[in-house]
């Protein structure tokens, strides 16, 4: 099976403390984790992934702009050669307490596989990754 | 007495340094053009003439005679990688680090066109990297088989995906191609592991291109050919911050080598972040490492210096210059054995190579970028902060000549003006007098202790 992901904090963001969490609860689950860690570019994680062969790209956001920071990555990972990898973002993508469901629609539209309310337990994630891996 | 020679066959000249190993001296140096084009031993013997009548009435015996070589073009290499960013960026670091002239760098699957214009290069050494250990293959297999079908007269160095060794073993056995396999440049992202490759790289070196550059005679006559010359410098480099056995090494250091067609960099120091609140970002950066700027030179390249570095920062630095920078710097590239004698001439080479020094510095060090976030502004690293380097140590003609060394290292200083380049603020000044560093790191080789303390003694404060 492939198992290699890479997980980051996308854009201007230093929110540290979540990716290290979430770094250890994917290693606990069996995956090999590739941390590119805070304030890291959309390009980061493509580069990443392409190295790594990577099945699957964790996004966090914890500052609000995660909308705008996400926004284009699905095109760019296609632009890349990355055509089937995975996409995931969580954390706190939007400014405010918004509603969750047209959040969720947004980025499904932009090309998110999963995308994960504030709150979200990394077992939720780590199970959805299991199930997703198995169809590819 | 018992002495040693150390031969340095320089793309102009063949200089050698004789050491008294007794008294842990210099006792000589010589030089003579290099006499590549015909028999290389020509050029040795006219120095080593030279060498002999300078040590007359002294009663020396040579028991030892060590080389490097930067002759025929030096050893030119091609780096190969998947992301440019990434393993091409780490294998381009190996390569430079072997002390290698790099002639390009490819990434991505490579296509025929790229390696009609890889064979147009004349390489001497291929480093083959792609993948992290347990990432793509994919691509460094296709590169391999891409290099195995069409370059069947360079050998390859691999440094990639250890996944992808067997098969690479394979394809290169079956099509007959000289490799050697050795540990990923990048075996994790943004881990650097550059040592295993400049090794396999230098051992590529001794046993091939030795021989393929028509200087396998000279190895009868001596000890050996251990390494290219920029190598050597960056040894002497590491042994005297690092200190050895014996000796206590002085912290971290720079070295600034400016010549006729390059100027190199070289810095010992981790480079970790003097300030708090920064963000380091970008590839691991090497402990020992070396950039060279082939756009920066006193002579074959003050033509690409001049269109670089522009005619104002040229009387940036000399602000009463006469001359017209573009023709000036036009002439130097024709005439490159110029030697200046006027003080306008002095003058001019001065202000060029403080131009070198400064552009060539900006590019070697991290760069502090701000970045603005909800939280206010942050500061991200990329690159080595040499801040607080301990020492800057000048080689290569112009500086050793000259009057003012102090002045033109300290053009490569931090300056208030670019304070986003992370320059050393208050090193201390060393010239390398004597132009010893590459003879240092030879000897370092096999008598570390003893090129350590020479090093210590002939290094002059400035």
């Amino acid at each position: 099976m492939k198992n290699n992901i890479v997980l980051g904090v996308i854009g201007a963001d230093c929110h540290a403390v979540g990716n290290k969490v979430l770094d250890y609860a994917f290693t606990e689950a069996g995956f090999e984790v590739i941390n590119i860690g805070v304030l890291s570019s959309q390009e980061d994680f493509i580069n990443a992934a392409i190295e790594t062969n990577a099945c699957a790209i964790l996004v966090s956001s914890l500052y609000g702009h995660g909308e705008i920071d996400c926004r284009g990555l699905r095109e760019k990972c296609e632009e890349a050669g990355l055509k089937d990898i995975l996409l995931y973002a969580g954390g706190n993508l939007v400014v405010g307490k918004q509603e969750w469901t047209p959040v969720q629609k947004r980025f499904e539209n932009m090309g998110f596989n999963r995308v994960y309310a504030p709150g979200t337990s990394p077992e939720v994630g780590i199970k959805d990754l299991k199930e997703d891996l198995k169809s590819i | 007495m018992n002495a040693l020679l150390l031969i340095d066959f320089g793309s102009t000249y063949t200089k050698l340094t004789a050491v008294d190993m007794e008294n842990e001296e210099i006792i000589a140096n010589a030089k003579a053009l290099t006499t590549v084009q015909s028999d290389i031993m020509v050029g040795f013997q006219n120095a080593y003439g030279i060498m002999k009548d300078k040590c007359k009435g002294k009663d020396i015996q040579f028991n030892e005679m060590l080389a490097c070589s930067s002759a025929a073009g030096g050893l030119k290499m091609i780096a190969v990688g998947l992301v440019p960013d990434l393993t091409a960026e780490a294998a381009k670091r190996a390569a430079l680090g072997a002390g290698s002239r790099i002639l390009e760098v490819y990434s991505h699957e490579l296509t025929l066109r790229e390696i009609r214009d890889m064979i147009q290069k004349k390489p001497d050494i291929i480093l083959l990297a792609g993948g992290t250990d347990g990432g793509n293959k994919d691509c460094i297999l296709h590169n391999a088989k891409m290099i195995a079908m069409n370059i069947k007269d360079v050998p390859v160095v691999v440094a990639g995906n250890k996944k992808a060794n067997d098969e690479i073993e394979e394809i290169f056995m079956q099509q007959g191609i000289d490799y050697e396999i050795t540990d990923n440049v990048m075996p994790k992202l943004n881990v650097l592991n550059v040592e295993p490759a400049r090794e396999a790289i230098r051992d590529v070196f001794m046993k091939k291109i030795i021989e393929a550059k028509g200087m396998k005679g000279v190895e009868s006559f001596i000890n050996g050919i251990l390494m290219p010359t920029p190598a050597a410098v960056l040894n002497a480099a590491k042994i005297l911050a690092n200190g050895t056995d014996e000796e206590e090494g002085i912290g971290d250091l720079i070295i600034v080598d400016i010549g006729g067609a390059t100027t190199d960099i070289h810095s010992i120091a981790e480079g970790e972040p003097t300030k708090p609140g920064i963000m380091k970002t970008g590839l691991q950066e090497p402990y020992a490492k070396r950039t060279v700027e082939g756009d920066l030179g006193m002579r074959v390249s003050a033509e690409s210096l001049w269109q670089t570095v522009a005619t104002r920062k040229i009387k940036k630095f000399a602000p009463n210059l006469t001359y017209n920078v573009q023709e000036r710097c036009n002439y130097l590239a024709q005439h490159v054995n110029e030697i200046p004698k006027t003080p306008e001439e002095i003058e001019f080479d001065e202000a060029m190579s403080m131009a070198a020094t400064e552009v060539a510095m900006e590019r070697h060090v991290g760069v502090l970028e701000d970045v603005y976030t909800p939280m206010g502004k942050v500061y991200s690293l990329n690159g080595k902060d040499l801040s607080n380097a301990k020492y800057v140590i000048g080689t290569g003609g112009v500086l050793i000549y000259s009057e003012n060394p102090g002045k033109i290292l300290k053009a490569g200083l931090y300056s208030e003006e670019n304070p986003k380049y992370l320059k050393p603020m208050k090193p201390k000044l060393l010239v390398d007098k004597t132009y010893i560093l590459s003879a240092m790191g030879l000897m370092a080789v096999k008598y570390p202790n003893q090129a350590i303390r020479i090093l210590k003694k002939y290094l002059i404060n400035v």
